[in-house]
């Protein structure tokens, strides 16, 4: 039998994944996810609406000693040209990575990188 | 004396096209001064306040507001709605209020569950509001997801939004970095605590909140 390592999870998840779901299934496949402790990073983020829905759902699912919620990172959305618009290219969400606040921090954020860090022991 | 008497031509033109009434949403993460700005406002034009302020985050956890607060630019006012809703946060640990700022357990649990509540209460607010005056700190990084979140929520809703760069009078304070971080909105640097700056942001809360758009929902 093989031992399983104990380790930090970080999942990276396609678009055509997340694509594949509605907006209520995104929202509960993240927030299991992350609840089991692990570290998602979206190819293609979450809309305004949605990342507004899964800030409310967190908020309502946060348990005092076992989830103190989420730490979210990602950007607004793509915004195509005069051009791209003429062709029908729509806006596209980008990249967004989310994970349990109390292992995920970001340390820096600026318009083009994020970088986060696990800290296990934050928080819970 | 012109064509139009002492009535000006913008004046003019908002009594035409503009908004007589709006309601305004005072919006931000917690302890960014929403509440601070909320009493500045009300204080400056009605001689009231809105609420307490404090130190500890999440000190607003019930949205408050304030109903037919005029707020005028020369010739031109728009009556507004000020509503000062809860910091948002995507995090809610009871520990911090306890180990930061001394409170006892009972009180972090219950100040942290009330805190939830309050998000939550937030969010659902911006379904029924005409804008919103964006409140950041300027001594801090302005790219966090709460700020993205707030503002592609009104953006996607085609709602007119005013960053308030608040906390000017701090000497880290850089309103440059929030001008360029979000060039399409309009920055007002002030500071809430002390007033500096506060004529320019009711000027452009009146010009850019009496625009009549369509709201998509």
């Amino acid at each position: 039998m093989i031992k399983k390592d104990k380790g930090i999870a970080v999942t990276l998840v396609s678009r055509q994944k997340l694509g594949g779901l509605s907006p209520s299934e995104k929202l509960k496949f993240i927030i299991k996810e992350v609840r089991d402790g692990k570290i998602l990073v979206l190819e293609q983020g979450l809309t305004p609406f949605e990342q507004a829905k899964l800030i409310e759902h967190t908020m309502k699912e946060i348990e005092e000693d076992t989830f103190i919620g989420i730490e979210m990172d990602g950007y607004g959305e793509e915004r195509p040209s005069f051009i791209q618009r003429v062709f029908g290219i729509v806006k596209k969400q980008r990249m967004t990575v989310i994970g349990p606040a109390h292992l995920l921090k970001t340390v820096h954020k600026d318009s083009d990188m994020i970088e986060t860090m696990i800290i296990p022991g934050r928080g819970v | 004396m012109g064509l139009f008497g002492k009535v000006s031509f913008a004046s003019i033109l908002q009594r035409i096209f503009g908004k007589k009434h709006a309601r305004i949403g005072i919006y931000g993460p917690p302890n960014v001064g929403k509440t601070t700005l909320a009493n500045r406002i009300l204080r400056d034009w009605t001689g009231d306040i809105m609420g307490s302020v404090s130190e500890i985050p999440h000190e607003t956890r019930r949205a408050k507001w304030k109903k037919n607060v005029r707020v005028e630019n020369g010739n031109s006012s728009l009556m507004m709605d000020i509503v000062d809703t809860p910091g948002i946060a995507t995090k809610v640990d009871y520990k911090e209020f306890m180990n930061m700022y001394g409170l006892t357990r009972d009180e972090a649990k219950q100040r942290a569950k009330e805190a939830t509540e309050g998000v939550i209460e937030s969010i659902k607010w911006l379904e029924d509001i005409d804008g919103v005056v964006l409140v950041m700190d300027a001594t801090q990084d302005p790219f966090t997801q709460v700020n993205v979140t707030i503002l592609g929520n009104l953006e996607a809703r085609n709602l007119p939004v005013l960053i308030a760069a608040n906390k000017i009078d701090a000497e880290d304070a850089s309103p440059a970095t929030l001008k360029s971080a979000f060039p399409q909105h309009p920055v007002v640097p002030i500071s809430a605590l002390t007033g500096y700056n506060a004529e320019n942001l009711y000027s452009t809360m009146v010009t850019h909140f009496s625009k009549k758009r369509k709201r998509r929902r």
